[in-house]
C-alpha cells in the first residue's frame, strides 16, 4: 500500500500529460507555419497567374524581353515587363551606388572608431531609421526631394530615378549597416590585438586584416539592402514618376516592377487577362527576391562554418 | 640617424603619415555616419514644421471633411488600430510558438534548415507580393471579400517573421545551464520551457511582439487590396465603427491617398498625417528600444 502511494504521486495526472503533448504538437505545427506559407504564397499568386501562360495574346519570350507594355489597349494587347524590369534595376543600382560605400563606411565607423556611449547612440538611430514606413519615405520622395530636384537640376519633373534611388539608398542604409557592422563584429579580436601589436593604425588595420576578413559579411550585407530595393514598393511608386519606358538618363522617370503592379492591379478587372499578368509579375518579384535572400543566406553561413 | 637612444621614440616621418592617414580616414567614417543621420533630422523637423498648422488633439479626433480636403483622420487612426490588434492576436501566437520550436525542440538537421531558409525568405518577400497573396489567398480563394479579417491575415503572415526572430534570439540567450539544471531535477522539455525559459526571456519576446506593430502599422502595400479603403465615412470619436468583416481606412492609406489622389488638399494635411504616421512607428519603437534597454540591465547573469 505504502509502495502503491509512491507510485501515484510520482505520475502526473493524464490532462497534463496530454495538454502537454498537444501543446508540442502546436508547437512544431506554428514552426513548419513559415515553411507553409512561403509555399502558399508561391501557390496562390501562380494559382492566380497560371490561365494567362496558355492565353494567344501572351508569350514568355515577350513578357520577359520585350519593352512593350500595352495591357489595356483594345486591338495591340501587349505584356512585355522589360522596361519595368530595367527600371528596378536602374533605382536599384543607384541606390547602391549611394548606399554601399555610406553603409559600409558608418559599419566601420561604428563597429572600430567610436566609443561605447556613441555606439549605442547611433545604433538606435539606426534602428529608427529603419522603422521609418515606406509610406512616408514615399511621400518625402513626393514632396522634398522631388521640390530639391527641380531646384537644383532644372529637370521638369522631380519624381525620376533619381528621386527615387535617394530615397531607396536612405531605406537600405540601415540593412546595411546592421548586417555590415554584424560581419565585422564577427571577426576574431586577436586578429585586431595581432596587427596593432605589429605597428599598424587602426585604419591599416581595417584596410589590410579586418575588409578582407570580413569581405563575405559585407557582401551578404550588401545583397539583403538589394533585396530590401528591389521589393520596395510604396517609395518607389510615389518617387519614380509613372512613365513606362527604359531611361535614358537619372533625370527620366521611370516605374518598377513593384510599383507597376500597386499601380495597376486596382484598376484591373478581377481573373482579366491584364489581372493574371500583375499576378506573373508578383511571381517573377518572388523568384528575384528569393534568389537574391538564398544566395546572402550562403554567403553568411560560409562564414559561419569557417569559424 | 637614430643612433642616439634619445631619438628611437621620437616620431619619424613615417608614423606621422600613419597617424595622418589614420584621422583622415577615421574623419570621413565619422562624416559618412553623420551624412546618414544629418538628413534624416532635417527632413523630419521640415516635416513637423509643415504640418505644424494642423497638428492638434482636434486633427486626431475628427474626421476628414469636404472631400478629405480639410478635417482630421479619426477613421484612419482607429483603422489602423483595428488592423494591427487583429494582425497581432494572429501572428503573436504563431511567431512566439514558431520561435520556440526552433530554438528549443529542432534538432539540428535539414528539416531546421528548410524552416531557417523559409523564415529568411518570409522577410524577404517584397510587400506588394505579400499583398497578391492576400488577394488570392484570404479575399478570393478563402473568400473572405475586402475586409478587416482579409488585410490583417495579410498583415500578419508579412510580420511573422520579426517575431520568429526576436523570439529566437530571446530565447538563446537564456543560458543552457538553466535548462540542464530544471531537467536534472526530473522537468519534462515543456515544463523547463514554460517554468525556466519562458520567464527569463519575456522581455526580449515582448521586444518582438511591439516591432511586429510597429512595422504592421506602417505597412500600405499589402493591406491596398485586401481591405483598406479610401474612405468610409463614420462618427466622429466613435471607437467601434468597423465590423471585421467590412473595410476600413488605415493611416499609412490615408497618407497616399492625401498625397496622390486627392486634389486642392490643404497643403498642411498630408504633412500632419504623415508626422501622426511617423511619431506613432517610431514611438512604438522607442518603447521596444527602453524595454530591451531595461532587461539587459537586469539581467543576472
Amino acid at each position: 500500500m505504502n509502495q502503491g502511494e509512491t507510485k501515484k504521486l510520482k505520475s502526473r495526472p493524464l490532462w497534463s500529460i496530454y495538454g502537454e503533448k498537444a501543446i508540442e504538437i502546436l508547437i512544431k505545427v506554428s514552426g513548419i507555419s513559415a515553411i507553409i506559407f512561403v509555399f502558399a504564397i508561391f501557390f496562390f499568386i501562380f494559382r492566380e497567374a497560371f490561365p494567362v501562360l496558355s492565353s494567344p495574346n501572351f508569350n514568355l519570350k515577350e513578357f520577359l524581353f520585350s519593352s512593350q507594355w500595352y495591357p489595356t489597349s483594345a486591338v495591340n494587347v501587349r505584356y512585355g515587363t522589360f522596361a519595368l524590369t530595367i527600371g528596378t534595376f536602374s533605382v536599384t543600382a543607384l541606390a547602391m551606388v549611394i548606399a554601399v560605400p555610406f553603409g559600409i563606411g558608418a559599419a566601420i565607423f561604428i563597429s572600430e572608431f567610436c566609443g561605447k556611449r556613441l555606439k549605442e547612440t547611433l545604433k538606435i538611430t539606426i534602428e529608427l531609421l529603419a522603422a521609418i514606413p515606406s509610406v512616408v519615405w514615399g511621400f518625402i520622395g513626393l514632396t522634398i526631394m522631388s521640390k530639391l530636384i527641380t531646384q537644383f537640376t532644372g529637370a521638369p519633373v522631380g519624381v525620376n530615378v533619381l528621386n527615387g534611388g535617394i530615397i531607396l539608398a536612405l531605406m537600405s542604409l540601415p540593412i546595411i549597416v546592421s548586417i555590415g557592422e554584424d560581419a565585422l563584429k564577427a571577426v576574431p579580436d586577436t586578429y585586431r590585438e595581432a596587427s596593432i601589436a605589429l605597428g599598424a593604425t587602426r585604419w591599416q588595420m581595417v584596410r589590410r586584416v579586418l575588409l578582407p576578413a570580413a569581405k563575405n559579411g559585407l557582401l551578404a550585407a550588401v545583397l539583403l539592402g538589394i533585396g530590401r530595393a528591389v521589393g520596395e514598393t510604396m517609395a518607389v511608386l510615389m518617387a519614380t514618376g509613372h512613365a513606362v519606358h527604359i531611361p535614358h538618363g537619372l533625370l527620366d522617370s521611370v516605374r518598377t516592377l513593384t510599383a507597376n503592379i500597386a499601380a495597376e492591379l486596382g484598376e484591373a478587372p478581377e481573373r482579366s487577362e491584364h489581372y493574371q499578368v500583375l499576378f506573373l509579375t508578383g511571381v517573377l518579384l518572388f523568384c528575384i527576391t528569393f534568389v537574391i535572400n538564398i544566395t546572402a543566406d550562403f554567403v553568411i553561413r560560409g562564414i559561419k562554418r569557417k569559424q | 640617424m637614430n643612433d642616439n637612444p634619445q631619438n628611437l621614440f621620437v616620431e619619424t616621418a613615417f608614423v606621422r603619415k600613419k597617424k595622418r592617414q589614420e584621422t583622415v580616414a577615421k574623419s570621413i567614417f565619422l562624416a559618412m555616419s553623420v551624412a546618414m543621420i544629418v538628413p534624416l533630422l532635417l527632413i523630419v523637423g521640415y516635416l513637423v514644421v509643415k504640418a505644424y498648422p494642423s497638428l492638434s488633439l482636434e486633427f486626431l479626433l475628427d474626421i476628414p471633411r469636404k472631400g478629405m480636403t480639410e478635417g482630421g483622420i479619426w477613421p484612419a487612426f482607429i483603422g489602423t488600430i483595428y488592423l494591427v490588434a487583429l494582425s497581432l492576436a494572429v501572428s503573436a501566437p504563431i511567431g512566439v510558438m514558431a520561435g520556440i520550436y526552433l530554438n528549443e525542440y529542432a534538432k539540428d538537421n535539414w528539416l531546421n534548415r528548410v524552416i531557417n531558409l523559409a523564415v529568411i525568405n518570409l522577410a524577404g518577400v517584397p510587400s506588394i507580393v505579400h499583398a497578391l497573396f492576400g488577394l488570392g489567398a484570404f479575399v478570393y480563394a478563402a473568400k473572405f471579400g475586402c475586409s478587416i479579417i482579409s488585410a490583417s491575415l495579410t498583415l500578419a503572415i508579412m510580420t511573422l517573421p520579426v517575431i520568429i526572430a526576436s523570439t529566437r534570439e530571446a530565447l538563446a540567450s537564456v543560458p543552457m545551464n538553466f535548462r540542464e539544471a530544471c531537467w536534472n531535477v526530473g522537468a519534462t522539455r515543456w515544463q523547463t520551457i514554460r517554468r525556466i525559459v519562458l520567464p527569463n526571456s519575456i522581455g526580449g519576446i515582448l521586444t518582438g511582439v511591439i516591432l511586429q506593430v510597429s512595422r504592421s502599422a506602417g505597412e500600405t502595400a499589402p493591406i491596398m487590396f485586401t481591405g483598406a479603403v479610401f474612405y468610409k465615412a463614420i462618427e466622429r470619436g466613435d471607437l467601434f465603427p468597423y465590423t471585421l468583416d467590412g473595410q476600413c481606412m488605415a493611416l499609412s492609406m490615408h497618407l497616399y491617398t492625401l498625397a496622390t489622389q486627392v486634389p486642392n488638399v490643404s497643403e498642411s494635411i498630408p504633412f500632419a498625417t504623415a508626422v501622426v504616421l511617423l511619431a506613432t512607428v517610431l514611438l512604438v519603437n522607442a518603447t521596444a528600444i527602453v524595454i530591451r534597454t531595461l532587461i539587459r540591465s537586469k539581467k543576472k547573469w
